[in-house]
């Protein structure tokens, strides 16, 4: 048995704390539920196979080792996978910062504060690896299986990509913290987060919206500009596409490198990140003052009481904004391509409306989660005299009138380029928002506000479903546009989407 | 008081829950009019699943209940319009300053603006939040978040308050201002009853004390009438408690 107080013992108790989270979060802390999980993940595991089979078959018994395109496109893909890991473990770190769980414990023990974050962060990079391994997994095996082990090397970059994520994300974090100081940085960070993690992907659509006028990410990658540009076959910035394709030398200096890293961030930051977390520690006792516009209580019937009061909470909280923030970003090419589109006088909308429509379904989902289960005062709604039927309806209303308000520049632009294709989007983004809402209706739960990251765990049902009924409203939208009759039968899978949601929803069950 | 001079303001008959266990069994509870309840009993008594249903966060499975004459099941809008609820955490918005929140409740209870933001500024300077009026809660203390939730209970100048716990976690000085409040309200013509394990703040601030165990009301009325109840006449409410819920626990 390891000493108290040692390095492997605040290790194992970190492994301990990060495996119970882990299961509670895939069995949502249920112990029953731990059998319908592991099938669950047994199913999701055969899919993922599937289908990386199916995007990455043909690839397995190619030679790209000096094909200058496959490594810019490998590589690409790496960069484009290690910005997202960024974006999350710059989200650990920065919970890890501002979380206050057992850090009262840990600072007035006499254990070694150092060797506690250093473990912490450690644990950060383990779950960072193991995310990425975990993803990358059914790719790498359909390669190994149908093109050799020599595959099996992109584990070696894979876990590497992890570590250097961690690096670069403690790096990251605890220079926002000396620039801004412990008030600003919580919410830079998760904005941060949020922008890298979706900065690479919409860059290089607006590239390739630029260069071929579609929305592949690839398109730009394996342009002509990008080609010409890109550096011989044996420069170190293909290290790591050679370790992918099973050159071993590589793999070893850029798994050097990344431990190398890692391990440099730990010694460096571990005891900064204890005075940054103490420093964070008093940033909830922060005030702010609100100005009033007009004085004096207005008039309002009581569904604009609520409406408002729920726009207020929204607009006042840069945290839950930073959250959805992402999926409006993912809007910037699509309206990118509405503009050019709209000079060019082609029928590119095609491909942009099932992109608006998803999106609108998606963004409504976090928005109905906010506005009907994360109620932070539920007595106080629950013992006005108002119906609980007028009460949900009056936040469904906030949350499709904040769709439409975001929603409706693209739609307009598009009407005036194309009027049948803008009020079919139209259509399609009320129909993808209303749709996400009845889910998140039927699937409510009584939660605050601030468990808004842990909405897509504690019902897996429901962001399954709300994540299919976008797409079948999404490909619905599309196809009708087209003017093909196929649209109906995903407009009868939407509907029977719904159909099934308020068949199982607990909400019903419990009438 | 005299009991028979006061309308009813709120009458419990064979009130009953269950979850796996009854919770409430067939509980009989009148309150009246201007009157300060207390409504004490060990944990697990069925104290706040009783409130919970009287204010219509939890729906009995069987009884009935009567908010000042109103049937508060089969007409809740009408029966909440005149009832505020006080819990033990209190629950406020944190991006709301107290103002806009007492704004929000105004509107949700549909009370004539200019009427409300006079009761609101009032409230604010009795219970001492005017220099964090136009603050955003989240930064507040326990004790100041309870002032917040309490000066809402109160905006709509309710008939009926129904507090659980309010003074847990609470500093001397704003449990003293809370109790000035409640005190204040009742001298008003108001009826309040107060869940509280505080049995010192029970035998000082109520008309009667009722007492609850194993979800039935064993005994109610003054501390004298309780004692009496006893049959020892020269102890504290605190004995004359333990007395009580020993003897229900006894005979069950």
């Amino acid at each position: 048995m390891s000493q108290p107080a040692s390095l492997t013992w605040l290790a194992s108790h970190e492994f301990r704390l990060g495996w119970r989270d882990w299961t509670s979060l895939i069995t949502a802390g249920g112990r029953t539920r731990a059998r319908t999980a592991a099938i669950a993940l047994i199913i999701f595991v055969v899919f993922m196979h599937l289908f990386a089979f199916w995007t990455v078959a043909s690839y397995a018994n190619v030679n790209l080792a000096t094909d200058t395109a496959a490594l810019v496109g490998i590589t690409g893909s790496l960069v484009l996978s290690w910005s997202l890991l960024l974006s999350q473990a710059m989200e650990s770190v920065t919970r890890a910062f501002y979380s206050r769980s057992d850090l009262d414990l840990i600072l007035t023990s006499p254990a070694s504060a150092r060797k506690v974050f250093a473990v912490r962060m450690g644990r950060i990079a383990a779950a960072a690896i193991a995310i990425a391994v975990l993803l990358a997994a059914p790719f790498i095996n359909v390669l190994a299986l149908l093109g050799g082990s020599r595959w099996l090397a992109a584990y070696g970059v894979v876990a590497t990509m992890g570590a250097v994520a961690t690096a670069a994300a403690l790096s990251l974090t605890i220079a926002l913290f000396r620039i801004m100081g412990a008030k600003r940085t919580r919410l830079i960070a998760q904005i941060v987060a949020a922008v890298i993690g979706a900065a690479f992907v919409i860059g290089l659509q607006i590239a390739a919206i630029f260069s071929a006028g579609s929305l592949s990410r690839f398109a730009a990658l394996q342009s002509d500009w990008m080609l010409a540009h890109a550096p011989d076959t044996g420069s170190a910035i293909w290290w790591p596409a050679h370790a992918v394709l099973g050159d071993y030398a590589a793999l070893g200096a850029v798994m050097f490198f990344g431990i190398g890293a890692l391990v440099a961030a730990i010694a460096l930051f571990s005891r900064r990140f204890g005075e940054h977390a103490v420093a964070a520690a008093g940033v909830s006792s922060a005030t702010v003052r609100q100005l009033r516009w007009s004085l004096g209580f207005r008039r309002r019937s009581q569904g604009r009481v609520l409406r408002h009061k729920e726009w207020a909470l929204l607009r006042r909280d840069p945290w839950l904004i930073s959250q959805t923030l992402m999926q409006i970003l993912y809007l910037l090419p699509p309206a990118l391509l509405l503009w050019i589109t709209f000079h060019d006088g082609n029928d590119s909308f095609l491909v942009l409306i099932p992109v608006v429509v998803m999106a609108a379904g998606q963004l409504a989902g976090g928005l109905a989660w906010l506005s009907i289960s994360g109620e932070d005062a539920p007595d106080l709604v629950a013992t006005a005299p108002i119906t609980s039927r007028r009460i949900l309806m009056a936040k469904v209303e906030a949350v499709i009138g904040m769709i439409s308000l975001i929603f409706a520049p693209i739609v307009v632009v598009l009407t005036l380029d194309a009027a049948y294709a803008g009020i079919l989007c139209g259509l399609g983004v009320l129909s993808a928002a209303a749709a996400a809402t009845i889910v998140q209706l039927c699937f409510r739960v009584q939660a605050r506000r601030s468990q808004f990251r842990r909405r897509q765990t504690s019902s897996r049902l429901a962001t399954f479903a709300e994540a299919f009924s976008s797409i079948a409203w999404a490909a619905t939208t599309a196809l009708a546009a087209a003017q093909t009759w196929a649209a109906l039968g995903t407009a009868a899978v939407a509907f029977g989407i719904l159909a099934g949601v308020w068949l199982i929803s607990p909400s019903r069950a419990s009438r | 008081m005299n009991q028979q001079n006061y309308p009813i303001a709120l009458a419990l008959r064979g009130i009953s829950k269950r979850f796996d266990r009854p919770a409430v069994d067939a509980l009989d509870l009148t309150v009246y009019g201007g009157e300060f309840y207390a409504l004490v009993g060990p944990n697990g008594a069925g104290k706040t699943t009783t409130l919970r249903m009287v204010v219509g966060l939890l729906r009995p499975d069987a009884g009935l209940i009567c908010i000042d004459g109103i049937d508060a099941l089969s007409d809740p809008v009408a029966a909440k319009q005149i009832t505020a609820w006080l819990s033990d955490e209190p629950m406020i918005y944190d991006k709301l300053t107290p103002y806009e929140y007492l704004e929000f409740v105004a509107g949700l209870w549909r009370i004539e603006p200019a009427a409300a933001e006079a009761r609101a500024r009032e409230l604010i300077g009795w219970l001492g939040l005017e220099p964090h009026a136009h603050e955003r809660c989240e930064g507040f203390s326990k004790g100041m978040r309870q002032k917040v939730a309490l000066a809402g209970a109160l905006v709509h100048d309710p008939k009926l308050i129904i507090l659980d716990e309010p003074l847990t976690g609470l500093d001397a000085g704003t449990a003293r201002q809370v109790k000035d409040v409640l005190r204040a309200r009742v001298r008003a013509g108001g009826t309040v009853i107060m869940t509280t394990h505080i049995l010192e703040v029970a035998e000082r601030m109520a008309d009667r004390i009722g007492v609850i165990a194993g979800g039935r009301l064993i005994a109610e009325g003054t501390l004298d009438d309780l004692r009496r109840q006893t049959g020892k006449t020269a102890t504290s409410l605190e004995d004359t408690f333990l007395m009580l819920v020993a003897e229900q626990a006894a005979a069950a």
